[in-house]
């Protein structure tokens, strides 16, 4: 257990403390970006939806955070050959991920604090409605981090890794309803929203800060479809991930 | 022990053939290079043998662990540096060893410790805490020989490890491979044929994928059918070579390879019409040359599982 633990922090010290270390700029992009988008929905909504692009900013945070453990990996791996070096070592492919992962994790927390300053402001949130926004983010996270995984093991080139960051990020946070409620959308392209599962990770969340009302079989089809996705894609990555190259 | 040992071995990609049914053993101490000319299937055996890759068919064990049902075992005997890896460049020396010792299961304190005693080692105390990118490209390769040096793997893979240095970083990449080699076996591939010849108590030739030689210089020579190599200018010589082979250069020097009693006889004529010439022993160069370029006749080449 001691050895798996030194594994796991091993790739924190890697990907989070070194690199925030040495490129400190890295803090200030991570922090820019989801604060960027409240910024401009408060402007436009003159202010009227500020709470929710708050509690949006939490999930682009984590979700981001998670997927880009896709473009960390595939650096490591393709540029630097380091996967290799870890490969033919005694540490495994999910100690690889659950450091990797926690390494995004404590990246993220700056920014993190930042916006539950901004939440103890803002969102007035009750205990259980807490309670619910950790558990959808922590699924998210779960989510985006086997998922970015999956991808890192598969690409071979880092432009093709920030190609698939850039447009996982647009397909996940971005277009989903995440920093406003779903009923903003027309309904024709209300659908199309509903194929990411951050659109209903967004919707629990609205739900319990009160901004968005749903019937609770709503509410509990959003929760089975989330658990769904974050356990379907754990599976996939554990099982399809190409540690060792075939 | 068991140093290395592959049966048959072979890797495709569709229908080309990275591995042919390579086969060989090689002791448990020392350093075994293998040369061969690039895509001649160097990384892909190393790959293979490092656990990073499966193979098609055929079996290899290290340190007497299978490579595909033994492999997390034998992950705690064997330390890889790939061909092409770089030293991380957000981190420093220190940095880039202690991770990887934790990697390898130890805790921090005990990582620290190890990773000041193998930087000095390799010579970069004084450059312990400064980023990689800051390196020159012989200090970067040197942080990661350090990594797998203090590892204690009694079984390292380095790939290429001094392609593209100069040949002083080159010349001190040897000698720290040379002090890794007392109490370990050194896997080396590379393409520099003097650091084969230098550093190798073993050399496989590999070339298209089948190996084509493997044992001591000394055992490999006598694969070839000619033991001297003499050098001379063309316009000068006033004799041909009864038996042997000869290439003339561009720089009008001609390279001859000759069995012993033809070389005596060419380097008396030379002495005789006062012709300025060189003779050494065949080179691991020119035994390359020899082997990769013309096929063994049957008696030559050996079955596979014989090397």
């Amino acid at each position: 257990m001691g050895r798996r633990i030194n594994q796991i922090n091993a790739s924190i010290l890697v990907n989070a403390v070194y690199a925030m270390q040495g490129y400190p700029a890295m803090l200030i992009s991570n922090l820019l970006s989801p604060l960027s988008i409240i910024i401009i929905v408060s402007f436009v909504s003159h202010g009227m939806l500020t709470s929710i692009a708050i509690a949006g900013a939490f999930m682009t945070l984590f979700v981001g955070g998670g997927l880009s453990i896709q473009a960390d990996l595939a650096h490591l791996k393709n540029d630097f050959k380091f996967q290799d070096m870890i490969v033919s070592s005694p540490t495994g492919a999910l100690a690889y991920l659950v450091g990797m992962a926690l390494s995004e994790l404590i990246f993220i927390l700056p920014s993190l604090t930042v916006l539950i300053i901004l939440a103890f402001l803002f969102l007035h949130a009750s205990l259980s409605a807490m309670l619910v926004i950790v558990v959808v983010l922590a699924l998210m996270y779960t989510f985006a981090t086997v998922f970015g995984f999956f991808l890192s093991t598969i690409t071979t080139d880092v432009l093709q890794s920030w190609a698939f960051s850039g447009i996982l990020s647009i397909l996940l946070t971005t277009i989903p309803p995440v920093y406003y409620p779903i009923t903003y959308i027309p309904l024709p392209y209300r659908y199309v929203a509903y194929i990411s599962p951050t659109t209903y990770a967004a919707g629990i969340v609205q739900n319990a800060l009160g901004f968005l009302p749903l019937p609770p079989t709503t509410l509990a089809a959003y929760w089975v479809i989330i658990i769904a996705v974050a356990l379907a894609l754990f599976a996939v990555a554990i099982k399809k991930n190409k540690w060792r190259d075939a | 022990m068991d140093g290395i040992s592959c049966s048959r071995l072979s890797k495709s990609y569709g229908r080309s053939k990275a591995l042919d049914r390579v086969s060989f053993s090689i002791p448990h101490n020392g350093i075994f290079a293998l040369i061969g000319r690039n895509g001649a299937g160097k990384t892909t055996l190393t790959r293979i043998l490092a656990t990073e890759l499966m193979p098609s068919s055929g079996s290899a064990t290290v340190d007497g662990l299978d490579v595909v049902k033994d492999a997390v075992e034998l992950r705690e005997e064997i330390a890889a540096l790939p061909q092409e890896a770089r030293a991380i460049s957000w981190m420093t020396p220190r940095q880039t060893v202690i991770s990887y010792l934790m990697y390898r299961g130890l805790g921090y304190g005990e990582a620290k410790v190890a990773s000041d005693e193998a930087i000095s080692h390799v010579g970069l105390e004084g450059h312990a805490n400064v980023l990689n990118s800051k390196l020159s490209g012989g200090q970067k390769r040197k942080v990661l020989l350090a990594s797998v040096l203090a590892s204690g793997a009694r079984i390292i893979f380095v790939d290429e490890p001094t392609t593209g240095l100069d040949p002083i970083s080159r010349s001190e990449i040897w000698s720290i491979l040379v002090r890794l080699k007392k109490e370990r076996l050194i896997f080396l591939t590379t393409h520099y044929l003097e650091e084969a010849e230098k550093l190798a108590d073993k050399i496989g030739i590999l070339d298209n994928g089948k190996l084509k030689a493997a044992g001591s210089l000394d055992e490999i020579r006598k694969l070839v059918k000619y033991q001297y190599s003499i050098r001379v200018l063309q316009k000068d010589r006033k004799t041909g070579i009864k038996e042997g082979e000869e290439i003339v250069g561009e720089d009008g020097y001609a390279q001859i390879m000759t069995t012993e009693k033809e070389a005596y006889g060419l380097s008396t004529g030379f002495i005789k019409d006062r012709v300025k010439f060189s003779i050494n022993q065949v080179s691991l160069d020119d035994i390359f040359y020899y082997i990769v370029k013309k096929p063994l006749n049957a008696e030559e080449e050996k079955e596979e599982g014989e090397w």
